[in-house]
């Protein structure tokens, strides 16, 4: 499907042929019909000009087999494209089970990307080729949107939440990272670019840079400093649960109702505990909303997923902070609240 | 008055019938009202046009050179407001609407006259707190208010242009209630539903998406003037609220709200169609029941903007099902139009040339909302310049068409003048070029990648923009020429008859401009629409030819 339209982006992700062929098509239709009743028009508009002031045409009675072609043939066309267009979507929003992780936190008016192995980046992503890469997304204020022309994928970022997107890469390069969603003076300036590289290159940019632990390494810092560990106790012992080996599994609440332990669930534990209390459990864990940035939630969720041997390998080595960005002084436990 | 020689008896009808600014501002005579709201959407298309040229002037070059970033997104988001609010809702209901709605069924009046003129002080109360928000420095939100930047983080009158639109709200549903009232009592003896002009059906069905819909706007907004105001968590996460519920409750009257805009116009050009090829309209209950179930599945297809929303992938499947849906009967207006052609006496008088734009643009338009509507393409094109040239395809190409093509129609019915035919057929190509110009390489632009509401833009994109300016500036002077000459033909135009076109509906059968109450005498009507050749028996026709 290496169809390439004209004025069109790089082709640079698996979906973006895809997105390319519908598209294609959709504009052979486009001509297709608009030439058509063009001509139709302007054949009519000729043939039927007025040939003197006063004349009166015959009427015309409808055509109950006509319409019926013209609402059934559309209406046929339309659910195909229906089919083919929702297929596309599909397989984009179905996350693979098996991809290269990255947490994003977009604030206004900068992309912060963090890796697994602790490399910062902002406004620019480096990703390695023919490589699943999910992208995990919130953001600090606003709702932003994550869009890569070159892969056709976009996707929203919401505060409050988590929105995921992946994708993979098929060229080397370097490709606009643009905010699509309007969000205040400087959306235009919301911008970067996402780094293509080669898999040795991708390696050696890995093992580059300044050194400041991998992104769980840093969650479980921050998990001693809020004192995390004083009820959520590694032998279950304490007044919280054990969090080893729950990341990804099923949870089963007070009120009978279960959840999956992902990266929502843990964020929603740590700024509102009482929304879903463990089965078996008091809701005595208080809210530390205002206290940890939305960095430093991913950092946590990475640690919790780093204790069922979820991640953490990715490309070890030293961590580093490429694009300079001070890492956000973490607040003692019981600092006043910010937002 | 005029040197003719002869001497003209003067006429009463319902401009000269009272003198004064009196007369006018207080008048419940409909005529007079569609008169007013002609005067204030004119105001207002100039005004968002003013805006529309600044942000043409911007995009020129891909630095952000002209203006602030701050006032760029002001330029932007008033534009919007204005366009949409203040122009393309009002403009096809309440100015040839509120004109022709009781000419057409042969009534005297719309039922409620009052709440008419109502209407037109409550649209003006809605508009001047919106100017007075922009003078006060404007807005900055884009005119879809999204929150939690409206709500929480904008620095900019958001409460105030809030306001109008809550406001003008009103005068959209006084408007409405009064038509659905006015088809339903007030219908010449003899007019049954099956007879009315089609422009009457897609007002009806217009007004139905005015009372049901806008309320829906007026509580959104509400609800984000609490929130911004009073700090309710109500669409703010950090106050407890969700962001996308906004944007649920915003598209649930705002799609619609395309609706009322295109569905007017669409009445008109029926009538242009007909009047213009003096034939009955093929398929008359098609395009009649095309634009109920338009009006009716236009509320079910809101989703089909929060694709990417983080709105589930399920819920995404099913708007964007239903937004195919409502393709199909769009399409079959196109068809009808096209087929009742077929065999006509085609006039090449402008009203026409504004309704094969409008079809031309209705194409385009139409068959890239099947685009958008596709899960897998919108993903990319979404808040893109795609998106930007589609809409305006659809919603201001069509609105405008209609509106422009309705205005030179019937201008001889309104002023009882004539317009100049040349001028205009040249206005009418100027605007459809110019049109075509500015938005047609938007649509590229925006599968290139460029986003929405950008101030600076990187270099690639500069050609396509040029040309979109380069358009902008022949669609400003095409928008001109009319307002030029429309002027003009008031005072210096040649008298029109009753019916200079040899046009059908009961419009034509008063005097131009007709009198105060309309009618001499209460019509019956005994003949069905466009019964344009009574004598003669229909020609049938069909795809075998054996046609039941």
């Amino acid at each position: 499907m290496q169809l390439t339209v004209p004025f069109s982006p790089d082709q640079a992700s698996t979906f973006a042929g895809e997105v390319d062929a519908l598209y294609g098509f959709l504009w052979a239709l486009t001509i297709f019909f608009g030439v058509l009743l063009s001509l139709v028009i302007l054949y009519f508009a000729v043939k039927y000009r007025r040939r003197h002031e006063n004349e009166i045409p015959r009427g015309v009675k409808g055509s109950m087999r006509l319409e019926v072609v013209w609402t059934v043939i559309p209406f046929i066309v339309s659910m195909g494209i229906f089919v083919w267009g929702a297929n596309i979507y599909y397989t984009m929003y179905r996350p693979p089970a098996e991809a290269l992780d990255i947490y994003v936190v977009a604030k206004q008016w900068m992309w912060k990307f963090q890796h697994l192995d602790g490399h910062r980046e902002i406004n620019e992503l480096h990703i390695p080729v023919g490589r699943k890469v999910r992208l995990m997304m919130t953001t600090e204020d606003v709702i932003h949107s994550f869009f890569v022309p070159a892969f056709r994928v976009k996707m929203d970022v919401v505060p409050g939440k988590y929105s995921t997107v992946w994708f993979e890469a098929t060229k080397p390069g370097r490709y606009h990272l643009f905010c699509a969603e309007y969000c205040g003076t400087s959306h235009s300036g919301m911008i970067g670019w996402i780094d293509v590289m080669e898999a040795p290159e991708y390696q050696d940019w890995l093992s580059g840079g300044a050194s400041g632990g991998s992104l769980a390494s840093s969650g479980e810092k921050l998990f001693q400093q809020l004192a995390c560990n004083t009820c959520h106790k590694t032998d279950g012992t304490g007044r919280g649960p054990a969090l080893e080996g729950v990341f990804g599994k099923t949870v089963k609440l007070q009120d009978g109702s279960t959840v999956t332990a992902d990266e929502a669930y843990v964020r929603e534990s740590i700024l509102n505990p009482r929304a879903k209390v463990v089965a078996g459990y008091q809701p005595i864990m208080p809210t530390f909303q205002g206290q940890v940035t939305e960095e430093q939630l991913l950092e946590l969720a990475a640690y919790i997923k780093s204790l069922s041997g979820k991640q953490g390998s990715e490309g070890s080595g030293g961590a580093a902070m490429p694009a300079g960005s001070p890492r956000p002084a973490q607040p003692a436990p019981g600092t006043a609240p910010r937002h | 008055m005029e040197s003719v020689g002869t001497v003209v008896p003067p006429r009463t009808h319902y401009v000269n019938a009272t003198y004064g600014v009196r007369s006018w501002l207080l008048t419940v005579d409909h005529k007079r009202i569609a008169l007013l709201y002609l005067a204030s959407v004119t105001f207002f298309f100039f005004l968002g046009g003013l805006f529309a040229v600044l942000i043409r002037i911007e995009l020129l070059t891909p630095k952000g050179d002209v203006f602030q970033a701050e006032t760029y997104n002001r330029l932007f988001t008033m534009h919007g407001v204005v366009m949409v609010f203040f122009f393309l809702i009002p403009a096809i209901p309440a100015v040839l609407g509120n004109f022709l709605v009781p000419l057409m069924i042969g009534a005297r009046d719309l039922a409620f006259p009052k709440l008419n003129l109502l209407s037109w002080y409550i649209y003006n109360v809605g508009a001047l707190l919106t100017v007075i928000a922009i003078v006060a420095g404007g807005v900055d939100t884009g005119w879809t208010f999204y929150t939690p930047y409206s709500s929480t983080y904008s620095n900019s009158n958001v409460i105030l242009t809030g306001l109008g639109v809550f406001v003008t709200g009103f005068s959209s549903i006084l408007t409405g209630l009064n038509f659905i009232v006015t088809i339903h009592t007030m219908r010449a003896p003899g007019l049954t539903w099956f007879r009315l002009p089609l422009f009457i059906w897609s007002h009806y069905a217009t007004s139905l998406i005015m009372i049901l819909g806008t309320p829906v706007i007026a509580i959104t907004v509400l609800l984000l003037a609490l929130e911004r105001v009073a700090h309710v968590g109500i669409f703010d996460p950090a106050l407890g609220g969700d962001p996308v519920l906004f944007q649920h409750l915003f598209w649930f009257y705002s799609h619609p709200a395309v609706y009322i805009m295109v569905l007017p116009a669409m009445g008109v050009i029926s009538e242009l169609v007909a009047n213009m090829t003096r034939k009955n309209i093929f398929g008359y209950k098609f395009v009649a029941f095309a634009s109920m179930a338009i009006a009716v599945f236009g509320f079910l297809v809101w989703g089909h903007h929060m694709f990417v929303s983080t709105q589930s992938v399920y819920a995404g499947l099913v708007f964007s099902f239903l937004s195919y849906a409502v393709a199909v009967p769009s399409a079959v207006k196109v068809f009808n139009w096209t087929a009742t052609l077929y065999k006509g006496s085609i006039s090449y008088n402008t009203p026409i040339l504004y309704a094969f734009g409008f079809i031309g643009f209705f194409i385009i338009g139409g068959m890239t909302g099947l685009f958008l509507a596709a899960l897998g393409v919108d993903v990319h094109v979404h808040d893109t310049y795609f998106v930007v040239a589609h809409f305006h395809y659809i919603m201001v190409g069509g609105t405008i068409m209609g509106f422009l093509g309705g205005l030179h129609y019937w201008w001889p019915k309104i002023t009882g003048r004539m317009y100049p035919e040349g001028w205009a057929r040249f206005a009418a190509l100027v605007i459809f070029v110019g049109f075509n110009l500015t938005f047609f390489p938007q649509f590229l632009a925006g599968y290139m990648g460029m986003p929405r509401r950008y101030y600076a833009y990187p270099e690639e994109f500069q050609v396509l923009n040029v040309m979109s300016t380069a358009g902008a500036s022949i669609l400003g002077m095409g928008y001109l020429i009319p307002m030029v000459y429309f002027v003009w033909s008031m005072r210096y135009g040649p008298h029109a008859s009753a019916n200079p076109w040899g046009a059908f509906g009961l419009e034509w059968r008063t005097s131009s401009p007709p009198p105060t109450e309309n009618f001499a005498e209460t019509p019956v009507v005994t003949w069905e629409a466009y019964d344009f050749n009574p004598h003669e028996e229909p020609e049938v026709v069909g795809i075998t030819g054996t046609e039941s």
